[in-house]
């Protein structure tokens, strides 16, 4: 078996051939331009900065971002997170070398009050004054001192009018015994509280504990009414019809109208969140003025529109809503229409109150 | 017939040749690896067990026993008798599919075991979450299953099983059967058959031969298959999250919650201590049970 000495210069030679062509491999897959695009951008100078973003899993369109990759001339590298809390831990465990980051609007309030965010350059980025005014002067950053507002929307009530007559214009549908495991809930605690809060006639930030232990008694006589507890695949349990009514963000709703055309959206009367994952530069951040120049262009008015069409989220810039085609621009899952907006409410951080939301949160599953 | 009569299967004259000084040196990757990424976390986590939570999560270094007084809340040991439950259920029901597959693999001419046991890994060949999204497709209510059923006339309405604890209990098996079915088999390919001729030869019922020759024998096969089946099963949580539809809590779910949304590392530390401790005390208790009781057996 053992190769003869004539025999092994050439199946060395062979290895690392082979080799070579597999690093090709791998390397044409991984840069986005292709093996050319890596060879022009060696030869036409020094190596391109690279820009880390950080953001969440359905955000990172490919087109928006390689269309900033070769307008600049740089390379972004998007890594993903599925939730706030996770990114806030990654971050706290110590990940670094990110540049930009999509926090929600109260851990925007988080990270400034833990010190992880830059102040950014409004100088640079012009296009903070497009920003929808309601979207302005938020509590959590009145002069987008270190956020500004990027896709934005509601929670509300993803139904198939198929299967349920009437809209569903009280978060009481989600109670209602007809509909018994066609119902799903988003996973996720303080959003599940919100609608038992609000049926209340509560805020969804309430923090006092009997209020709190009132939620969860609503919400531990919905339990057996729900199929499933989730925040990521309820797209496809509408789209399938597995369940009538869904809990969920209007984006995600927006895209299973598209798989099923019976599916609409329903921001029920007693009032519900509204929420803005916002564009931040981390105090870390290695290169924080590329980071000012890709905000400015992630809120430029075509690109936002680009976005909105392509993700089905709302983009904050207001002169892109106009760009955007019809049938997204008046989609209430995506751009909220004006007349919802009194009943809409902010989430901020509870404090404290967190471990009373998280212990009824247990109690509620282990009902 | 007395289990305890059999020549034990590996002669007494049988030493392993020492090992020269030098080679022990090859250890030393394995060993900076098992500190590094074992040891050091595990440390770090014993460490954050006694701090406390900061209010926007983050670890406050004053020493506290709180994390562990709050282990014993009776809504967490609620959480965890739930999974002790439901790890139980799955390695029963590993232990009755895997054992008749297994003593079936073992009893094959060897040139035709190869074909089984890798039948039993081929499922490992695919990533796990992928696999449990393909149960997903075939557990829900216009999937395969439902189809069949509904197809070869036996049932009216679609059975509705995805999104249940038995839906969470079907994912752990099917996930862990092949480390129940891998020990078992080898275990009963060192069985010799000829014992069990014995057994029939002696008048031995049938459940004499299984409980008195079989599974004696093969008790070390079942203890590992057991074992390697119950501690996953203990702290699944993507199981439990996907197919359970995250309507219950396992411990792995409740630890997972601690560090990711709640941000109590301290408390989720404890927690997973706790765990690893008592799975690491029950197996103690009962190895030590087992040696007592083989001395107390060979003694006498």
């Amino acid at each position: 078996m053992s190769p003869s000495k004539s025999q092994w210069p050439w199946k060395l030679v062979q290895g690392l051939l082979l080799s070579a062509l597999g690093l090709l491999v791998v390397y044409q897959q991984r840069s986005d331009d292709g093996l050319m695009g890596w060879l022009s951008a060696r030869l036409a100078g020094g190596p391109p900065a690279t820009l880390h973003y950080f953001t969440w899993s359905d955000y990172a369109d490919k087109d928006v971002i390689q269309a900033f990759e070769r307008e600049v001339g740089v390379k972004v590298v998007v890594d993903t997170f599925g939730s706030n809390e996770e990114l806030l831990a990654k971050l706290q465990s110590g990940a670094g070398g990110y540049d930009v980051v999509v926090p929600s609007d109260f851990m925007v309030a988080i990270m400034v009050k833990q010190d992880l965010l830059a102040e950014l350059d409004l100088d640079r980025i012009p296009n903070v004054r497009l920003v929808f005014e309601r979207l302005q002067h938020l509590p959590f950053d009145p002069d987008n001192q270190y956020s500004i507002p990027y896709l934005w929307g509601t929670v509300g009530i993803g139904y198939d009018s198929a299967v349920v007559p009437a809209p569903p214009d009280s978060w009481e549908a989600l109670w209602d015994p007809r509909y018994k495991r066609k119902i799903s809930m988003l996973n996720d605690q303080r959003e599940v509280f919100g609608v038992a809060l609000r049926t209340l006639g509560q805020s969804v930030n309430a923090v006092e504990p009997a209020v709190i232990a009132r939620a969860k008694a609503k919400l531990a006589s919905q339990k057996d009414l729900v199929k499933t507890y989730t925040s990521e695949n309820y797209q496809q349990l509408l789209a399938y019809g597995e369940v009538a009514l869904a809990h969920g963000w209007g984006g995600t709703v927006a895209r299973a109208m598209a798989e099923r055309p019976s599916i609409k959206y329903v921001i029920p009367k007693e009032g519900a969140t509204v929420w803005a994952d916002c564009l931040v530069v981390l105090k870390t951040a290695p290169h924080k003025d590329l980071a000012m120049r890709f905000i400015n262009y992630l809120l430029d008015r075509n690109v936002a529109a680009r976005t909105t069409e392509r993700l089905l989220f709302a983009t904050s810039n207001r002169e892109a809503q106009v760009l955007v085609a019809a049938q997204y621009r008046d989609n209430p899952a995506i751009y909220p229409p004006d007349s919802v907006f009194d009943r809409l409410e902010w989430m901020t951080d509870v404090g404290e109150a967190a471990r009373l939301y998280d212990r009824a949160w247990t109690e509620v599953k282990l009902q | 017939m007395n289990p305890d009569a059999v020549p034990p299967d590996r002669p007494e004259s049988f030493r392993a040749a020492p090992v020269p000084r030098r080679s022990s040196l090859l250890l030393l990757p394995a060993l900076a690896w098992l500190g590094l990424f074992f040891f050091v976390p595990l440390a770090l986590m014993l460490a954050i067990s006694f701090a406390s939570r900061g209010t926007y999560g983050g670890v406050v270094w004053t020493l506290s026993l709180a994390n562990y007084a709050n282990v014993l809340d009776p809504l967490y040991v609620k959480v965890f008798l739930r999974s002790v439950l439901l790890a139980s259920v799955t390695t029963v029901l590993c232990l009755a599919l895997g054992f008749p597959i297994a003593y079936y693999i073992a009893r094959l001419p060897a040139r035709r075991q190869g074909i089984w046991l890798l039948l039993v890994m081929i499922p490992f060949w695919t990533n796990f979450l992928i696999r449990t999204y393909a149960w997903i497709f075939m557990l829900r209510t216009e999937g395969l299953m439902n189809q069949v059923l509904a197809g070869l006339g036996l049932i009216g309405s679609p059975v509705d099983v995805l999104y249940t604890e038995m839906a969470i209990v079907i994912g752990l098996v099917y996930g862990y059967l092949p480390f129940m079915i891998l020990p078992l088999s080898a275990a009963v390919e060192r069985l010799p058959p000829s014992l069990v001729e014995a057994a029939w030869d002696l008048y031995a019922s049938r459940w004499a031969v299984l409980w008195r020759v079989i599974v004696p024998l093969t008790k070390p096969g079942l203890v590992a298959g057991c074992t390697l089946v119950f501690i996953p099963s203990l702290g699944a949580f993507m199981t439990p999250d996907l197919m359970g539809g995250a309507r219950t809590m396992m411990i792995g779910n409740l630890i997972q919650h601690e560090f990711l949304v709640a941000r109590d590392w301290p408390f989720g530390s404890a927690i997973a201590l706790v765990l690893m401790v008592s799975v690491l005390l029950g197996l103690a208790i009962y190895l030590r049970a087992e040696r007592a009781g083989t001395r107390l057996a060979a003694g006498g």
